[in-house]
């Protein structure tokens, strides 16, 4: 076979294998929302979201803790998100060669895979135990642990990968150091900073771990942020745990929830941030 | 930005309206979960005090009431006396309920097959291999049982399920009392862990040849097929709440801090794996308020919760117990060492 | 000063970025002074965040390891190779749940890798533009169930059909070969190691997909045209172009994804039959991992050695990810040496 014909070839089967690859992450997509779906329709209806979470055997639905979730989830990623875009933001532009960049981008790394368990272990510890009760706000400050690594390393990376030329333009035009970034550089890494942010919010709406020890859950309504505060992971765990019918068939009703509630914000904030500008 | 501004505005109203009402907060054993929340909900409803219970296990709701982060603690294993004063708790029981063995097995129906405390501990300890073995040949003698292998399937995290079933097992077999013991989690011989009674279930409904134990709750809800059991007067029962009942009544409650584990108790209808659930809560109270509306819930449940308990295949306690529990509520006083409000 | 103002320019079809700035600066005049205090104040504000970024994750560690010391003290470096986990008689050992971790992690990362490359490449290749960003959606929604979703369906709708369909033939093909073919046998049980990894490759595609799809997206038109324009095929374009452009964003990829792997604890706490002995080699057999043993077994742990050495096991897992993180910086610098880095 003449090169012309084996590079031909190997175009093919590397592009078809990239189909197959896509098909199957699509495969166990529908597979698992399939499933999801399937299980927890029978579950859905208007009381899910005007009703509280039911004793065994009695009528009831998720408004707390969907409620609960909302609350715990956004006010998680505003709190880690500044810390973290910031954060990046010196990693990427200032603090490339310096000791503070080096040393938090390495521990970063390590703390992007920590089991979310042990920084509920870790808020439990420090605070919980401390002030002798659990609350949704020790529940805050863990997810937002959570999402820290994440919006840090993903706004490093994005912003590294800006190509200096833009900034050298920008600088040549006159333009000081900050501006250079947040108008420039941050926008043009827009896309990939939101993703790291999206990916964040995504994993914390559905970590169970870390609110076990911290917010615990809570049966009843309560947005009192120094109580224990329901929310859906928790929730979930606790009735898909459970033999009875209709609190499984909520568990897997609140599971739909998650997945279509982060699937909205997805496509919202690729809505909202879609770059105009591209390279 | 209006959300912020809402929100705020939204949970100062919701505070105002719930500073009235008492929140309670109680962690601990996932087997009296239900009923806790049954409870909670109808008391709710009657006085407008809510009552939040979660379940994080037998040994979390040890270890959180003594870090006193929740108002009580809930158990299945009972804590012994010196452990109690050491950390100042008292304790009481609530319900009633049982422990059962589930099996997969082709052609085995529920409530077929027989097996004894002793078989079920050389089954948990790797000595019975085999379904078609002497010893089970024996048992059910009208039974086809397969030569395959025994797939045992136990707890992966700790539970006062596995507290009743390791110490009945304790009782009946002096090789597995010193082989594994008793506790809510044990250095187990053999076997696939199960995260929770519902993984327990799954394992056993999925693997052909299988044995668990769960709450008697799953197993009825699930329609798992059970096994009788020999009790210690030797007659083989089924499990059901009369059984439970039967091995409650033959306790004795009147030992000093209710430290009463109702394994292999006597009674020709008893069913040898039964067990009490119990409340932790400090003696001396650092937030009496708090205290008294959790007593006053409990009280009202002893009264009013019976035929909830019943509902949920709990067994509810004889009004003896329930009165020598009350009288044991003196023991909760506050930092002055008055006896904190009860309700009664 | 009076300068005229130039007319505004709403001019975004243009592919160079307009800067407005010129004019803020015309207007305000000298840009020294306000500017130097502005960025002095961006600097500082920036660094100050990074220093309580490290400041928290230090804490993180530093914690883990005040907790864990009374294990260390105990047990000293055995820790990691004894095989015993027997709360009662206080006797811990981390072999089990090292080895678990890894391997599934190993698994995880060897189907997650090639898919989310084959993915990453469609998204940005193959696909029409306008199926672009609902394809992506899709991945991304992975990411979005819950992990204890996957747990659950893993347990209950994934394992039987596995052990059904996929295990007998894994058994009766590979499990034939020589050596690996211990790999593949014994029971079908549906859980174990292999399907823990099977599904903590799912969970972590769409992070490594997203990723890798983000950095292939940013790399420069002129550089893909070039190679275009010298005759390179698609495939040729992407592995000799665009991913060595794109290394340090791809490996960042696998990292976070490797990450997510070796933390998980729901998913894999439900399918990994969490058995304390390594009865053999064979990826069928039910194991345990660090994670799922913090799960199971905190919550009842009692203070002191039991808590401690928990508190160890997730000490080592920091350990495990560290091992990696230099790794992969190693092999990042050989890479950066052979071509000659960028600033």
């Amino acid at each position: 076979m003449n090169l012309f014909a084996q590079r031909k070839l190997t175009n093919q089967i590397a592009l078809s294998l990239s189909m197959a690859a896509m098909a199957f992450g699509l495969f166990w997509l529908g597979w698992i929302l399939l499933t999801t779906l399937q299980l927890g329709v029978t579950g859905l209806s208007f009381q899910l979201f005007t009703q509280m979470t039911p004793a065994p055997g009695s009528e009831g639905g998720l408004l707390n803790a969907i409620v609960g979730s909302i609350v715990l989830v956004g006010l998680a990623t505003l709190l880690g998100t500044p810390i973290g875009i910031l954060a990046g933001i010196y990693l990427a532009e200032y603090g490339r060669h310096t000791w503070l960049g080096s040393l938090t981008r390495f521990l970063n790394d390590i703390l992007l895979s920590a089991p979310s368990i042990v920084i509920g272990l870790f808020v439990y510890a420090i605070y919980v135990a401390r002030v002798g009760n659990f609350s949704a706000f020790s529940g805050i400050i863990a997810l937002a642990l959570i999402v820290i690594p994440v919006v840090v390393s993903t706004t490093d990376n994005m912003l590294k990968l800006v190509p200096d030329t833009l900034r050298e333009a920008a600088f040549a035009l006159g333009a000081p150091k900050r501006i250079v970034i947040l108008q420039v550089t941050l926008k043009a890494a827009l896309p990939g900073v939101v993703t790291g942010i999206l990916l964040a919010v995504a994993r914390i709406s559905g970590e169970t771990a870390p609110l076990l020890f911290t917010a615990l859950s809570n049966q009843f309504w309560s947005l009192d942020l120094d109580k224990p505060m329901a929310n859906l992971p928790v929730t979930i765990f606790k009735f898909a745990m459970s033999p009875f019918q209709d609190w499984q068939e909520l568990a897997w009703a609140g599971v739909f929830l998650i997945t279509l509630g982060v699937l909205v914000l997805n496509i919202a904030a690729r809505v909202l941030f879609r770059s105009k500008h591209k390279l | 930005m209006q959300f912020p501004r809402i929100l705020a505005t939204v949970t100062l109203i919701l505070g105002a309206g719930s500073a009235l009402a008492a929140e309670v907060t109680g962690a601990g054993a996932t087997f009296p979960a239900p009923i806790y929340a049954k409870w909670a909900d109808a008391y709710q409803k009657a006085t407008g005090n809510k009552i939040n219970y979660q379940s994080i296990g037998s040994g979390g709701g040890i270890k959180q009431i003594t870090a006193k982060t929740v108002d009580f603690g809930a158990s299945d294993m009972p804590l012994k006396p010196e452990q109690l004063d050491k950390d100042g708790l008292m304790q009481f029981p609530t319900v009633i309920g049982g422990v059962v063995p589930v099996v997969n097995l082709a052609g085995v129906k529920p409530g077929a097959l027989k097996l004894t405390g002793p078989v079920l501990a050389d089954i948990y300890l790797g000595k019975i291999t085999k379904w078609d073995d002497k010893a089970l040949k024996e048992l059910n003698p009208g039974l086809t049982l397969p030569a395959s292998d025994i797939g045992v399937v136990r707890r992966a995290d700790g539970s006062g399920t596995t507290f009743i079933f390791t110490n009945y097992l304790s009782k009946v077999s002096p090789e597995w009392q010193q082989k594994a013991g008793e506790g809510t989690a044990v250095q187990w011989p053999l076997g696939l862990g199960g995260k929770g009674n519902e993984g327990v279930a799954a394992f056993v409904q999925r693997l052909p040849g299988s044995i668990g134990y769960v709450e008697y709750a799953y197993a009825k809800q699930n329609k798992m097929t059970y096994a009788l059991m020999k009790n210690a007067d030797g007659q083989f029962v089924a499990p059901d709440d009369k059984a439970f009942k039967a091995a409650a009544a033959g306790a004795d409650w009147s030992r000093s801090a209710f430290y009463e584990i109702l394994t292999n108790e006597p009674g020709k209808d008893s069913w040898p794996i039964t067990g009490a659930t119990f409340i932790l809560m400090h003696k001396t109270q650092d937030k009496p308020a708090q205290a008294t509306e959790a007593l006053k819930f409990f009280g009202w449940s002893y009264k009013n919760g019976a035929s909830l308990a019943a509902q949920l295949d709990y067994v509810p306690l004889p009004e003896s117990l329930v009165k020598l529990i009350h009288t044991s509520w003196g023991q909760i006083k506050d930092a002055s060492g008055k006896p904190v409000q009860n309700g009664l | 000063m009076n300068v005229p103002r130039r007319p505004k320019r709403r001019d975004s079809s243009n592919s160079w970025r307009t800067l407005n700035v010129t004019q803020d600066l015309m207007v305000t005049g000298s840009p020294v002074g306000s500017h130097k205090l502005g960025d002095w104040l961006f600097f500082n504000l920036t660094r100050a965040f990074a220093a309580l970024t490290l400041v928290l994750l230090g804490g993180i560690i530093l914690s883990l390891v005040i907790g864990s010391w009374e294990s260390i003290q105990t047990f000293g470096l055995s820790f990691l190779w004894r095989q015993d986990w027997n709360p009662p008689a206080e006797q811990f050992g981390a072999l089990i749940p090292i080895y678990g971790t890894l391997v599934t992690s190993l698994i995880a990362l060897l189907i997650a890798v090639p898919v989310s490359f084959g993915i990453a490449l469609f998204l940005t290749e193959l696909s029409p533009v306008w199926l672009r960003r609902p394809l992506g959606t899709a991945i991304e929604l992975l990411a979005a169930v819950p992990s204890i979703v996957y747990g659950m369906w893993g347990l209950m709708i994934f394992a039987p059909i596995f052990a059904q369909t996929v295990q007998p033939l894994l058994s009766g093909t590979l499990g034939q070969l020589p050596l690996i073919g211990r790999l593949f046998s014994g029971a079908p049980l549906g859980i174990g190691l292999l399907a823990a990894g099977i599904i903590l490759a799912i969970m972590i595609i769409p992070f490594i997909a997203s990723v890798m799809r983000d950095v292939f997206e940013v790399t420069p038109a002129m550089l893909k045209e070039s190679a275009y324009g010298l005759g390179c095929t698609t495939w040729e374009v992407v592995w000799n172009i665009v991913l060595p452009y794109t290394k340090v964003g791809v490996i960042g990829g696998v990292m976070l994804g490797l990450g997510r792997a070796l933390g998980e604890t729901m998913a894999v706490t439900f399918v990994i039959g969490n058995t304390n002995f390594l009865s053999s080699v064979s990826l069928f057999a039910p194991g345990n991992s660090i994670t799922s043993t913090l799960a199971n077994e905190f919550g009842e742990a009692t203070p002191g050695l039991y808590t401690a050495a928990l508190i160890e096991l997730g000490l080592i897992l920091f350990l495990i990810t560290l091992a990696v993180l230099v790794f992969s910086k190693l092999l990042l610098l050989r890479l950066a040496k052979q071509e000659g880095s960028k600033s």
